[in-house]
């Protein structure tokens, strides 16, 4: 268009440099912790990108997003358990199950919809925290230590730190691209439209509980992801990453930045996190604090950080 | 003798104590059009919706070209050749006038499980967009978003969403409502031009389009159809002239 300055496009620019240049600046400051802060970061960011495809694309606010998180951490924990360390295995059965979680839920959730889609979500969410907490053999509340990070035969070596950072950034960049290339499918139109209108979208001949549950499974899978990269980050993985106030912290993430855009979800958990720590740095009510906060940019800025950069660069 | 197009028999549908579609047994032949009139509350729109599957009727059921299609899901009608336009504007608010015709076009071309091409560069859809943009008017609309556009172009961008689909049959919930005159008579000379090509089920207040356009036109009071016959008979029936006896005037202006 006319603008000779997009304010969106440059802060999206800007965060990617940023984030593919961090770990030189760990290096040569030394700042180890900032490594450590920002694969945590880009790998919940994965798990907001995910969700924002169904709840700003699709219009599917689910509350049960954290699950994923804990059933690939879990695959990942229990296969390792077992003694199965490829992460050529890990992975895939990651992905697998989480896919076939969201098939389950979804079918089953989307028959509501409103807020009862948000509770019913929630309450599987719900569920797979107590099955969790009850699996003694791994565990059970205490959660499950992983000894051995996923192992590629030597392809890439995710004890380093370096290494295991930018496979976090690949996986964060590979999601959002292809969720770019899906919300401009025809398919992605498609879940759009019955974000927008559902009857008209029925009206016009498209069988709206298929396009929702595909959705759902798709955000479902690539979240799997994200939780067995948090697995892998953390070298533990416990009930807690399932709790439902981890799926809020997603939600949050997600409208902080900017529901239904591309950068948006990345954009809102780097702010929300790096508050977080900066804020529980000064003082041990950062809570305080950050919920003005949030209410404040919710409430002013519609469409989260990126509504008022487009705003901004409009005039 | 051919079957109609459209045949509805016996159609039933309560709402608690009330019954919205009383009995209603209807035939819409092959390229007529056909009136639906009543006072308000009379049911159209409810029987409109069982048409459309919208609404499942509580009996009674509902043939298209011989197909009975009484307890399908609307997306399924629509794939049969049903379109509908909404009595009270229903579009795609966020989307532009194409995309709201292009994805019509899109659910009635090949299938939509297609994950990375895209959408909008698909000339195929955005040609029949276009096409059906310009039917009514439209063409240099295209990409302004339906939220702003006037309701008189919502109601014409509706029309162009239905033709989209490529239907047999149309049915057309009110498409006058709301308009303003040189609107109103855009969109009767619109429909003289669709009937043409395209049955036509037609509910509608506007008794002067009605008389204009109808080949037979079906009077709906309390959800019974009264009277079913070419619009010289209808003028004429005691019964419907009862039944408007408020608005008598409405029916009888046009004798």
């Amino acid at each position: 268009m006319k603008h000779s300055f997009d304010a969106r496009t440059a802060v999206t620019v800007l965060l990617v440099a940023a984030l593919l240049l961090l770990p030189l600046y760990s290096q040569l400051s030394g700042n180890v912790f900032a490594l450590t802060l920002f694969t945590r970061i880009v790998i919940l960011a994965l798990a907001a990108a995910s969700l924002n495809l169904i709840m700003g694309y699709g219009g599917m606010m689910s509350f049960g997003h954290a699950a994923y998180l804990g059933i690939g951490g879990y695959a990942v924990g229990i296969l390792a358990q077992e003694g199965i360390g490829s992460g050529f295995i890990q992975w895939p059965v990651a992905l697998a199950a989480s896919a076939l979680y969201a098939l389950v839920i979804g079918a089953l959730s989307l028959r509501t919809r409103g807020v009862y889609f948000i509770m019913i979500t929630l309450a599987f969410a719900q569920m797979a925290y107590y099955v969790a907490s009850g699996l003694a053999r791994y565990g059970g509340d205490d959660g499950l230590t992983v000894y051995k990070r996923s192992d590629f035969a030597g392809l890439i070596n995710l004890s380093n730190r370096t290494q295991f950072y930018y496979l976090c950034l690949a996986c964060l960049f590979g999601v959002v691209f292809l969720i770019w290339r899906i919300v401009n499918s025809r398919f992605g139109m498609v879940v759009q439209g019955l974000r927008s209108n559902e009857q008209r979208m029925q009206a016009i001949g498209f069988p709206a509980k298929r396009y929702k549950l595909v959705c759902f499974v798709i955000s479902g899978t690539m979240c799997g992801l994200a939780g067995a990269l948090l697995a892998n980050n953390t070298d533990f993985v416990s009930p807690a990453v399932m709790y439902w106030t981890r799926s809020g912290d997603l939600m949050v993430m997600v409208i902080l930045g900017g529901m239904g855009t591309l950068f948006g979800p990345v954009i809102g958990a780097v702010v929300y996190l790096v508050l977080e720590e900066m804020l529980s740095r000064v003082t041990e009510y950062w809570a305080l604090i950050m919920g003005p906060l949030l209410l404040l940019i919710v409430l002013f800025g519609r469409g989260g950080i990126m509504g008022l950069l487009g705003r901004f660069s409009r005039g | 003798m051919a079957d109609p197009l459209l045949r509805v028999k016996d159609l039933v549908r309560r709402f608690g104590g009330i019954t919205a579609t009383d009995h209603v047994t209807l035939d819409v032949a092959q390229g007529e059009l056909h009136a639906i009139i009543g006072p308000n509350g009379a049911g159209k729109t409810t029987l409109i919706s069982q048409l459309t599957g919208h609404l499942m009727p509580d009996s009674g059921s509902i043939f298209l070209g011989g197909e009975d299609i009484s307890r399908l899901a609307a997306w399924r009608r629509s794939a049969l050749g049903l379109a509908r336009s909404f009595q009270i504007t229903s579009l795609l608010m966020d989307f532009t006038a194409a995309d709201n015709v292009a994805l019509a076009a899109q659910a009635h071309h090949g299938h939509s499980f297609s994950f990375w091409r895209n959408a909008r560069r698909e000339s195929g859809l955005r040609q029949a967009a276009q096409a059906a943009l310009e039917r009514v008017g439209l063409g240099h609309r295209a990409d302004v978003l339906v939220s702003r556009l006037s309701h008189g172009e919502q109601r014409e961008l509706e029309l162009a969403v239905a033709l989209a689909t490529k239907p047999q049959l149309l049915l057309l919930d009110e498409p006058m409502a709301g308009l303003g005159v040189t609107e109103s008579a855009r969109m009767v000379k619109l429909l003289q031009e669709l009937r043409k090509e395209v049955t036509i089920v037609l509910v509608e207040h506007d008794m002067d389009a009605v008389f204009a356009l109808a080949d037979r036109i079906s009077v709906l009071v309390y959800g019974r159809v009264i009277a079913s016959d070419v619009p010289a008979a209808i003028r004429q029936n005691e019964e419907v002239k009862r039944a408007y006896l408020g608005d008598q005037h409405v029916v009888t202006a046009h004798v």
